[in-house]
């Protein structure tokens, strides 16, 4: 946290900021007639709390927080116009940078977009194995995001520390599948990559049986602990309609009641042939949606175990399928699938060309974030560390 | 969910005047959009929005898309009288025309409540230089806030009553717009003092005397 000046400031106490005391792009603020002194923090850009370089430019009255205004865009590297100028399965390894905890869902919403956009057919088995990898990738994300939100409350070490050892089995299967942890560029239109060997696969049925036993341990720890429940529960309250029409999706928006999964909305892929059910929260506060993304990740333990009993045999990938120089007919598709941090779409306009005119990356945290503010108002800076936390951001997607 | 046609003409009907236009779609994704005139496009949403059987209460993706100017090329026939008596004679005459570009943004819209879409909205602007406003939607939908000011970084259009329309991506001294196809980056974007050809080609061009032999290295 960088405070500003005290000697330009008179020890905290600033009347009326002109423009940003702070940096670039943040409007001016002029506080209420009557209101107290106010103080502007700048919360970031390096900072642990805000999960990579991210800023939060948060005005504050006393502990209140009055205003809040995301700074972003430090990791800006113009990802779609990247896509713009490679051929449809070049940016297929791009897009692992997107969300980089999860390259498999990254790379399986954008190979569905090219699918609807030229009409390809995906192999039945294929299907599964892309079940299998994505649920694999929402229980890396979801244990991951517990840890990380427990370090934001202030327990340091432990709970993350756990959630790394069990991130790091699903990532040991991820490389010895694709040849990368996390970068690992699998899907293809039509298909997948490699086709898992059955030692991958008793593997993978090995953590799948053994998740269960970790996730009891875990919620032994945390989810009734009285300090947790103490600081996240009402906590950053989020009304279900406002969630609607700020189109937050994923796990957070269905923390605030709103039993909206693109798995059963959609119905992508083959899950309408597996049996789960989609938790759904009361409050719509932090611990709703940490406590949302446990109980997700049970019923992943469920699907996983449906998938991996009824894997077809057949290819991967239908071998006459055309992956480089893939021409599509001129026209537009907009593919979308659920992330573990909600909606990720991909839009792609084709002009018959070997390259997308348009290749829009539609990242469920960066249109999450559009909420932020509205969540911290009138909480304090350390609740506005673990709000942020429960929103579930990566920066390599809000920035693109 | 009606049928696109069938939307079509029930919006004219409710928005007489307003010019409406199917876009089809040549993808086997078969979405279609509906171009709608600016003047209308705040209106429409509401009513998208709010009627019941529609219910599209989220907006899930905003963005832009931009049409350079185009040459066209167009075979003009002209035809003059002949000899007396005779057939005229044509002449055919290729001439090229600058066809005016224009950026668009494209909204596709959901119902969370009735589990359908996608209704994609498409708007264009006048031109690419001066009338680049368009109404901004997010007074209907907030999750156009971010996504409306990116467009307006990325692709330079102006939202009329965007509550704080600012960059989102590039810092606020930024000029230009990246995403535009006849955007050129800047000479030195990524100078490098590295001997290779193109680096030394490229800053021989930035800076003449610096680059020259013998001279000192400019500092990046």
């Amino acid at each position: 946290m960088m405070l500003p000046d005290p000697a330009s400031t008179g020890l905290a106490r600033v009347r009326k900021i002109e423009g940003s005391a702070l940096g670039l792009r943040t409007p001016a603020f002029a506080p209420e007639e009557g209101a107290g002194d106010l103080l502007e923090v700048s919360l970031g850009p390096h900072h642990p709390s805000t999960h990579g370089v991210f800023r939060m430019d948060v005005v504050l009255d006393g502990e209140r927080i009055v205003r809040l205004k995301p700074v972003f865009g430090y990791l800006h590297r113009n990802h779609e116009k990247l896509g713009e100028g490679t051929s449809y399965l070049g940016s297929m390894p791009y897009t692992d940078r997107l969300d980089y905890l999860n390259s498999m869902t990254n790379n399986w919403a954008y190979a569905i977009a090219v699918e609807k956009l030229a009409g390809i057919a995906v192999t039945e088995r294929a299907e599964y194995i892309r079940v299998i990898l994505a649920e694999l990738s929402r229980l890396l994300n979801h244990t991951c995001l517990a840890g990380f939100l427990m370090q934001d409350c202030g327990c340091s070490g432990t709970p993350l520390m756990y959630a790394f050892r069990e991130r790091e089995k699903i990532l040991d299967l991820f490389e010895s599948l694709s040849g990368s942890r996390m970068m690992c560029n699998f899907q293809r239109f039509g298909g997948c990559r490699v086709d898992p060997s059955a030692e991958w696969l008793a593997a993978t049925r090995k953590l799948v049986d053994g998740y269960g036993a970790f996730l009891d341990e875990f919620e032994a720890l945390l989810s009734g602990n009285e300090i947790v429940m103490a600081r996240t529960q009402g906590v950053g309250r989020l009304p279900a309609a406002l969630a609607v029409n700020a189109g937050v999706t994923g796990p957070m928006l269905r923390a605030s009641g709103v039993g909206h999964d693109l798995r059963k909305v959609d119905g992508y892929g083959v899950y309408p042939r597996f049996n789960f059910r989609v938790p759904i929260g009361r409050e719509g506060d932090v611990y709703d949606r940490y406590m949302v993304r446990m109980l997700e990740m049970r019923e992943s333990i469920s699907i996983l175990d449906q998938a991996l009993r009824g894997l077809p045999g057949g290819p991967i990938l239908d071998p006459k399928s055309k992956q480089r120089g893939l021409r599509p007919k001129a026209g537009e598709a907009y593919g979308r699938i659920e992330g573990p941090k909600g909606e990720i779409g991909f839009f792609l306009v084709s002009d018959g060309t070997g390259n997308p005119t348009r290749y829009r990356v539609r990242a469920p945290s960066f249109v999450n974030l559009t909420i932020l503010e509205d969540l911290c108002l009138g909480h304090s800076v350390a609740d506005a560390v673990i709000i942020l936390g429960s929103i579930d951001i990566v920066l390599g997607e809000v920035d693109r | 969910m009606e049928s696109p046609e069938a939307l079509r003409d029930r919006l004219l009907a409710r928005f007489p005047g307003a010019s409406l236009e199917l876009v089809a779609n040549g993808s086997p994704s078969g979405q279609v959009s509906f171009r709608i005139d600016p003047a209308f496009l705040r209106e429409v949403a509401r009513f998208l929005r709010d009627d019941p059987e529609l219910a599209l209460d989220q907006c899930s993706n905003v963005t832009g898309l931009d049409s350079p100017d185009r040459e066209v090329v167009e075979t003009v026939k002209e035809s003059q009288p002949g000899a007396p008596g005779g057939p005229p004679v044509v002449t055919e005459r290729k001439q090229t025309r600058i066809a005016p570009g224009h950026l668009e943004v494209i909204y596709h819209l959901y119902s969370v409540a009735r589990r359908h879409g996608p209704v994609i909205l498409r708007a264009r602007t006048g031109n690419r230089t001066d009338a680049v406003s368009l109404p901004s939607l997010t007074p209907v939908w907030r999750s156009c806030e971010f996504q409306e000011r990116e467009v307006f970084d990325l692709y330079g259009v102006v939202f009329e009553g965007h509550p704080d329309l600012r960059r989102i991506l590039m810092w606020d001294a930024f000029t230009g717009h990246p995403m535009r196809k006849d955007y050129v980056e800047p000479d030195d974007y990524e100078w490098e003092p590295t001997p290779h050809g193109d680096v030394l080609a490229k800053a021989r061009r930035h800076y003449p005397s610096a680059a020259a032999p013998g001279a000192a290295q400019p500092s990046p």
